[in-house]
Order: structure tokens, then C-alpha cells, then sequence
């Protein structure tokens, strides 16, 4: 061997040994550094600020009626936070309607304090800019289920009604892309870029998604609503933009609340 | 001054943990409105932790740190019961100090 091919040859082999070091990093997968990541960052979930926010709002006089919402029947009587967001979406008597939390949200702000309807409506979901009443408000009730089980029941027929209708929102296949849910949401073990996709169709997928929303977006320094979810869901779509607190949208929380059950709510979360 | 942060503190072991979410924007003055105005930076450019009247953390933040930022550190001694104060400075000259027990 000459001298010329030894020096070819050193940094060849310095080329291996770093090839051999990467080859036992990535041991450790993607999706587990995510995992890692969520976990380091979970003790300071900036989502708290929104449930005070949204405590404060609760509690605080608002509207032409300067009411508080303390008197909001959420499923569980007037007043009750604790455990509600577990039965939600529900049928209620008085509106005679199925709601989640939001839709009902909408109706005690305008029944109790007086708000039209278009004004809460209006820019649902909170930006940069401006924070949104109704989404922190989500957020604080939300926040009082910690740790219960999901039981959403569908023993009322318009309950049972909107569960149908949600699975087949769920699988319906339309738009420009010719998209569904389910076409991201029904196969196991797929991911879009780094993100692992959950099978909502696998109970245990279905549990840790629904548990995990409402969330604190890193990427946008934001608490997301449920609502949102699926505003952002129907774009990624390329669907029409659904109406706020829809039937079509309550619908398909309920379907994918329904598929959560028996999971145990471990919300706000917090994405990447 | 700014938002509340929320802190809590405990002693195990004679070691101090300290976890302190900050509320804070942290613009970083190279983003830009849809209309191409720059928004201006804004970030917490110091934070410091005291403990019975010693620092027991002095750190300066910068540009790249994230918007509501998490910080925890440790510190040798602190007694269950004691305060524990923290304190940060912006650039543009705001500051919000906040105190917590530390719990046993």
C-alpha cells in the first residue's frame, strides 16, 4: 500500500465510525425525542394562563345582562365545572339541541349575560393579536375534568343521531383532495412528517387524541380549542370552512368523544 | 409590568427545584406583519431568583428563547416554608417579580 491510498483511506474511516455513531442514536425514534420533549416541557404547560384566564372570565360580570356564568348549566347543573367535560357532547332539555362544550358556552352567554350570538361567533378562535373569551373559557372548564373518565352517552336519540352523523362526517370523502378524516385517522402506525397520526378507529389512539385537546400550540404560542381542531382539521382538508359550534361539527365530537370513552380526560395539553 | 408568572418550588434532600413558567411574548424583532412591518422585539433579557437575600440564579435570556418560556433549576439548601422571589427585566425596561413558598 502506498502512501497516497492511506490518506485516501482516514477519512473513509472517519466517515464509518460517524456513521456507526448515528446508527445508534437514532435507536432512539423520532416519536420517542417527541415523547421526551413533551414530557420535559409538560410541568409548564403556558395553557394554565389560559384557564385562568378563562376562571376569571367565569366568574367575572359580562354583557348587557352583567351577569357571570356561574349559573351555566353545563350538563351537570347550574354552575357545575367539575367532571362535565367527560358527558359532553350532550342533549339538553332546554335548547332541545345536542351540544359540546362550546355550543353551550355560546347559549349561556347569551342566555345569562345577553351577548347576541354573532358577537361570540363572530372570531371564535383566539390569535396573537387578540385572545378569545370563549376559547380560554373552554379552556378552564376543560381543565376541572382532569383525571375522569371520558363517558359521553348517546342514550338520547338525538345523541345516538349525532354520533351517526359524525361517523359518517368522519368518513366522508370530498373536496378538492378527495379527503376524509378517516383518511389520515383510520390506519395505524403511519405518521405526517414527524408526527404520528393516531387510528382513531383503535380505542386507545382515540383516548390519548380526545384527551389531550383542548392544547397549548408551541408553533403558535396558543391554547387551542376542540373547535379549532377541527376548524384546522376541515382546511388541511381543503374543505369549506364549517360554521362555529355547528351541528355538523358537534356531531363529529361526538363521534370521536364517543370513541374516547372510558379513556381517562387528561387535558389542556400541550403540542409541539 | 408584566403577567403573573406561576412558580412552585420544593425541597427534597436539601435540594431546591424551582420550576417558573413566564408569561411573556419573546418577539423577536425579525418577524413581520402581512403588511411587511417589522414587529418590534420584545423579550426578557434577564431573570434572577433570590433566596433569603443571596441570588441564587442570575441568567440573561435572548431572542431565541420561546414565547411563555419554562425555566427549573436547582439550588443547594432552602428551607420548606421560606420565600422564594423571581424576578425578570425586558428590553424594554418592564419587570414582574413574583414570590413562592417553597413547599417541603
Amino acid at each position: 500500500m502506498n502512501n497516497s491510498t492511506v490518506k485516501k483511506l482516514i477519512p473513509l474511516l472517519v466517515l464509518a465510525t460517524s456513521c456507526a455513531a448515528t446508527a445508534a442514536e437514532s435507536e432512539i425514534s423520532d416519536s420517542d425525542r417527541i415523547a421526551q420533549y413533551r414530557e420535559m416541557i409538560s410541568d409548564g404547560n403556558p395553557a394554565d394562563f389560559d384557564e385562568m384566564r378563562g376562571e376569571e372570565l367565569w366568574k367575572s360580570v359580562a354583557g348587557p345582562k352583567q351577569a357571570t356564568l356561574e349559573k351555566c348549566d353545563l350538563g351537570k347543573g347550574a354552575g357545575v365545572v367539575k367532571g362535565v367535560y367527560t358527558e359532553l357532547p350532550r342533549y339538553f332539555k332546554d335548547t332541545g339541541k345536542v351540544q359540546d362544550l362550546e355550543s353551550r358556552l355560546v347559549t349561556c352567554m347569551t342566555t345569562l349575560q345577553g351577548i347576541p350570538e354573532e358577537v361570540i361567533t363572530a372570531k371564535p378562535f383566539a390569535t396573537d393579536k387578540k385572545a378569545s373569551d370563549i376559547s380560554s373559557l373552554a379552556t378552564y372548564v376543560v381543565g376541572q375534568s382532569k383525571g375522569i373518565k371520558m363517558a359521553v352517552s348517546t342514550k338520547h336519540p338525538q345523541s345516538k343521531e349525532a354520533y351517526e352523523i359524525g361517523k359518517r362526517i368522519f368518513n366522508y370523502r370530498a373536496g378538492p383532495y378527495d379527503f376524509a378524516c378517516s383518511t389520515c385517522h383510520a390506519t395505524s402506525n403511519v405518521r405526517i412528517r414527524m408526527q404520528d397520526l393516531p387510528n382513531l378507529n383503535v380505542k386507545k389512539d382515540a383516548q390519548t387524541a380526545y384527551a389531550s385537546w383542548p392544547a397549548y400550540r408551541v408553533s403558535q404560542g396558543l391554547t387551542r380549542s376542540f373547535q379549532w381542531r377541527l376548524n384546522d382539521c376541515f382546511r388541511q382538508q381543503r374543505f369549506p370552512e364549517p360554521k362555529f359550534a355547528s351541528e355538523a361539527t358537534v356531531a363529529l365530537t361526538m363521534f370521536l368523544a364517543v370513541s374516547a370513552n372510558g379513556g381517562e380526560y387528561a387535558g389542556p395539553g400541550l403540542k409541539r | 409590568m408584566g403577567n403573573p408568572m406561576k412558580i412552585r418550588a420544593a425541597v427534597k434532600d436539601g435540594v431546591t427545584e424551582v420550576k417558573i413558567l413566564m408569561q411573556h411574548e419573546m418577539e423577536t424583532g425579525l418577524r413581520k406583519e402581512a403588511d411587511g412591518t417589522l414587529v418590534p422585539a420584545w423579550f426578557i433579557t434577564e431573570v434572577k431568583a433570590q433566596y433569603q437575600g443571596r441570588t441564587v440564579l442570575e441568567t440573561q435570556f435572548g431572542q431565541s428563547v420561546s414565547k411563555n418560556p419554562y425555566l427549573l433549576f436547582r439550588f443547594k439548601g432552602g428551607v420548606a416554608g421560606e420565600k422564594i422571589t423571581v424576578s425578570w427585566l425586558d428590553n424594554k425596561g418592564d419587570t414582574r417579580s413574583d414570590e413562592v413558598s417553597i413547599a417541603g
